[in-house]
């Protein structure tokens, strides 16, 4: 005799048993701390935090772990954490201008006061698996070079272009509230802050795909990366009952400018226009190709025709969430046994009219009534 | 449930979020079928399993309410325990597997086949809230023509099926008109079920998580199936009947018992089911009222 | 602030399950419209206003949402009660609510219709009222009616019953009503046909 199902809840919890023991792993090996993750996981850390829209860098070492180095797992664990947490101020814009470099490059200029500053990258390294990390141990570097430089002395490619008017002034209209789509559903079209704060929470891969194409020619926008800098800032609020700001202490942050194609006619002379791109810790691919496709979403603005994929606001917007994405894309393991069977019975009913038609036909034809 | 999750509110939104959704229900009753815009919350489960049931829920439920949730028409599918224990755990609120004890129903595609009453809620868990979606990808667009009752292209798009296939093939998340007036997604309940909707005495809610919509059916309100005079709407039928409880007028679930051929059908509603079996044992006249699941052993 | 705030009455005893429970009260009244629902809750509010307008307006007010208040109704410690229990901010002209509180009336004028794209922008408009009772003044018809239902409404005329006539006409845009007596409230959202069944309508 058929028993019908049953044991759901039983299932869910041998499978949470099954899930804890799978995370840790071999116990004869030593469980990872959180101070391990969030400092040698440094970049991991970053792009959760980034695409979790939370600057908490333990709380990221946390969700990694927890999520088995599921990046989007983890970042998925932090904004549901995010959205429990109440909202004590608003900050002031941070100011890249006054940040304490780390990392400063331009690829517009071969020299500009404040110099290039390599910092901590990847950039040119040989990519060869290096073994004596295998061993581990400390392995030493010798004395660091000293490159943190006065933010004085370190102006804003952007700003040394705009003071010769040759880049698009970019000046925001404080009076405007800006918008925040995790209070307000995202309608269409959408302003800039919005786009922006899309992109900052958007899938780096997603959107690494979309800059791209714009560089292959779906929506060419001719980039240079006018200046990439990563350091730290501080942030501020203006407490009610104060009245003033106050420093509530500093986060690093990834910033890059691209200066794109100019524009201009007759009559106005022409100017390079911008793609912005800020991302949280030292997450450099990510304000990049952010910088890429925020430009790509300017075109209809900047009087452009609206054509590849990544120009789309709307195609954009509503699929770069990996949140979203692989909430729908995983959605597909739940059951459908319903919809389904719906289905089986009009294609059973569509396949049987089929024949029946057929059979009538060749009925017909031996009966040589046709 | 005396263990509720410590550190959340009750039901685990805070309250100005739970303004915010019961403004946006009340919009939705007062404008049936249209979907009202709401700053959905990120949900501790995943888009697209439940989300935006969960917050209409969470907004909605009250500590004397009986909730029930079902997935494929199931009590015990995994994804509808996982929900129930949410509110249980969030909510302590008392659960039940019995359609006419609730007062509120979460359900993921089925509506229950006991018809439900005045002072029920049933709360839809929705995917793609817009029925012109496939039609016309952009949200810009098919606003657009909710306003200005722009739906010849859903009637096309059933029309074609009907040149394609001799028939309208569109079994599940069959479109209705709400009122007279807007073309509303069901969400992928299966056509079978939605006669239920047109007339219900208990108010219907829906809500999408991840598209960030909720929308209503008030009670006793005209919910139509769209279809042609000369290719009326039709629900599916079977030539079985339940293999379990022996109805003849229930959604069935096709089980496969082998790989030769071998199959049954057994009522998706299971509560409906297993009532209609107690019932049947109790006219018996054993006088001995078996549990459900011994029966179905035997 | 603090000095102000402990002289105004307290608001909801427990406003997690009293927010919820008036909700639940609007939604099945805006489900089933014309249906006398009782407020399930005892609230403290200021003079003049009453206790089932209060209670709907610590229900669901708050800093995203502007509330007009009709000059009669605007007095006493109403608006400083409003600002700390709702935080929500008080708006001199009806087109800016999207919650408007006012004694009888005789028009609807000049309150947020929504628009055809965006018909959930609509205000609420709560008329506050000495008493509410079912009876046959005036028939209702349409969504969430299984046949007819019916009120009476001392305090509202001919004229006010003629605006909601006419603000049904605009669907899917237009106001809904909450209609609030002290103790209890019904609410007719713009789905509600209202039928003349005594003389006083057309007057």
């Amino acid at each position: 005799m058929y028993v019908a199902v049953k044991g759901g809840e039983q299932a869910i919890d041998n499978a949470h048993k099954l899930l804890a023991e799978a995370r840790r792993g071999d116990p004869a090996v030593a469980e990872l701390t959180i101070s391990q993750i969030s400092q040698q996981l440094g970049i991991a850390v970053d792009r959760v935090m980034t695409e979790g829209s939370l600057y908490d860098r333990d709380l990221a070492a946390l969700a990694i772990k927890q999520a088995r180095g599921d990046i989007i797992e983890a970042v998925f664990l932090l904004r549901a954490y995010r959205t429990t947490l109440p909202r004590l101020g608003v900050a002031l814009p941070i100011d890249t201008a006054a940040m304490t470099i780390e990392r400063r490059i331009s690829a517009t200029f071969k020299d500009l006061p404040g110099g290039q500053i390599l910092g901590p990258t990847f950039d040119y390294t040989h990519r060869l698996l290096d073994f004596a990390l295998v061993v581990g141990g400390e392995v030493p570097v010798g004395p660091l070079p000293v490159t943190m430089a006065d933010p004085e002395a370190v102006p804003r490619v952007t700003d040394i272009l705009g003071a010769e008017g040759l880049l698009e002034a970019e000046t925001a209209d404080d009076d405007q509230p800006v918008g925040d789509i995790t209070r307000e559903p995202l309608a269409f079209p959408a302003d800039r802050d919005v786009r922006l704060q899309c992109l900052a929470r958007g899938d780096e891969g997603f959107l690494l795909a979309l800059g791209y194409s714009t560089q292959r020619g779906f929506g060419k926008t001719h980039p240079f990366a006018g200046e990439i800098r990563m350091g730290t800032v501080a942030v501020e609020i203006v407490p009610e009952e104060l009245g003033f700001a106050i420093d509530i202490g500093d986060i690093t942050v990834t910033e890059c400018q691209m200066v794109n194609q100019f524009k201009g006619s007759k009559n106005r002379p022409p100017q390079f226009t911008r793609g912005y791109g800020l991302a949280f810790g030292h997450s450099e691919r990510k304000a990049m190709t952010m910088a890429l496709v925020d430009r790509a979403l300017r075109t209809k603005e900047l009087g452009g025709e609206v054509t590849a994929p990544a120009q789309d606001e709307e195609f954009v917007l509503s699929h770069c969430d990996a949140v979203a994405a692989s909430g729908f894309v995983e959605h597909l393991k739940l059951p459908h046994y319903v919809d389904f069977q719906g289905e089986l019975g009009t294609v059973r009913a569509l396949r049987r009219s089929c024949q029946n038609a057929a059979q009538e036909d060749g009925a017909k034809t031996e009966d040589g009534d046709v | 449930m005396s263990d509720i999750l410590g550190g959340y509110n009750f039901a685990y939104l805070d309250e100005q979020t739970k303004r915010m959704i019961r403004r946006a229900i009340l919009k939705a009753v007062a404008v049936p079928g249209y979907q009202v815009p709401f700053a959905g919350r990120e949900m501790p489960l995943p888009y697209g399993w439940g989300t935006g049931g969960i917050q209409v829920t969470a907004s909605v439920i009250s500590a004397d309410d009986v909730l029930k949730v079902i997935d494929q028409g199931a009590d015990d599918t995994t994804n509808a325990v996982s929900i129930r224990r949410f509110f249980a755990k969030t909510a302590g609120v008392r659960t039940t597997t019995k359609t006419a004890e609730a007062t509120l129903i979460q359900t993921r595609h089925r509506i229950p086949e006991r018809r439900l009453t005045e002072g029920q809620i049933i709360v839809y868990q929705v995917p793609n809230p817009e029925p012109l979606r496939w039609m016309e990808p952009r949200e810009s667009e098919t606003r657009k023509m909710h306003a200005l009752l722009e739906y010849g292209a859903m009637h096309v798009k059933l029309y074609e099926d009907i040149v394609h296939f001799g028939r309208i093939a569109t079994s599940y998340d069959y479109p209705v008109r709400v009122n007279g007036r807007y073309i509303m997604a069901p969400s992928p309940i299966p056509k079978f079920d939605n006669p239920k909707m047109d007339g219900m005495p208990a108010l219907q809610l829906f809500g999408a998580g991840r598209e960030k919509r909720i929308y209503a059916v008030p009670p006793y309100t005209r919910v139509e199936s769209l279809d042609f005079e000369d290719y009326p709407f039709e629900v599916q039928r079977w030539d079985q009947s339940c293999a379990l409880c022996g109805a003849t007028d229930s959604y069935l679930d096709e089980v496969i018992t082998d790989d030769r051929g071998g199959r049954m059908f057994v009522c998706s509603d299971t509560d409906h089911c297993s009532e209609r079996r107690a019932a049947s044992d109790e006219a018996e006249g054993d006088g001995i009222r078996r549990p459900v699941e011994e029966e179905a052993a035997e | 602030m603090n000095a102000l705030a402990c002289d105004l009455p307290a608001g909801f005893a427990d406003p997690v399950s009293d927010a919820n429970a008036t909700f639940r009260a609007v939604l099945t009244a805006m489900s089933y419209p014309g249906r006398i629902v009782s407020l399930p809750v005892t609230v403290e509010v200021p003079a003049p206003l009453a206790p089932a307008t209060g209670a709907i307006l610590l229900a669901l007010a708050d800093l995203d949402t502007p509330v007009w208040l009709s000059a009669d109704l605007d007095r006493g410690m109403v608006a400083a009660w409003l600002r700390f229990h709702c935080g929500c901010p008080l708006v001199a002209t009806r087109p800016e609510a999207i919650f408007a509180v006012t004694t009888p009336c005789r028009d609807l004028d000049g309150f947020g219709l929504g628009s055809a794209e965006s018909p959930e922008r609509a205000a609420t408009v709560i008329v506050q009222l000495a008493d509410l009772a079912s009876g046959d003044e005036v028939r209702l018809s349409g969504p969430g009616i299984a046949t007819k239902s019916g009120l009476s409404v001392p305090g509202l005329d001919a004229s006010f019953w003629r605006a909601v006539a006419a603000n049904h006409q605009l669907f899917p845009e237009g106001v809904d009503i909450v209609l609030a007596a002290p103790d209890r409230l019904a609410c007719l959202p713009r789905t509600t046909m209202v039928e003349e069944t005594s003389p006083c309508m057309s007057r």
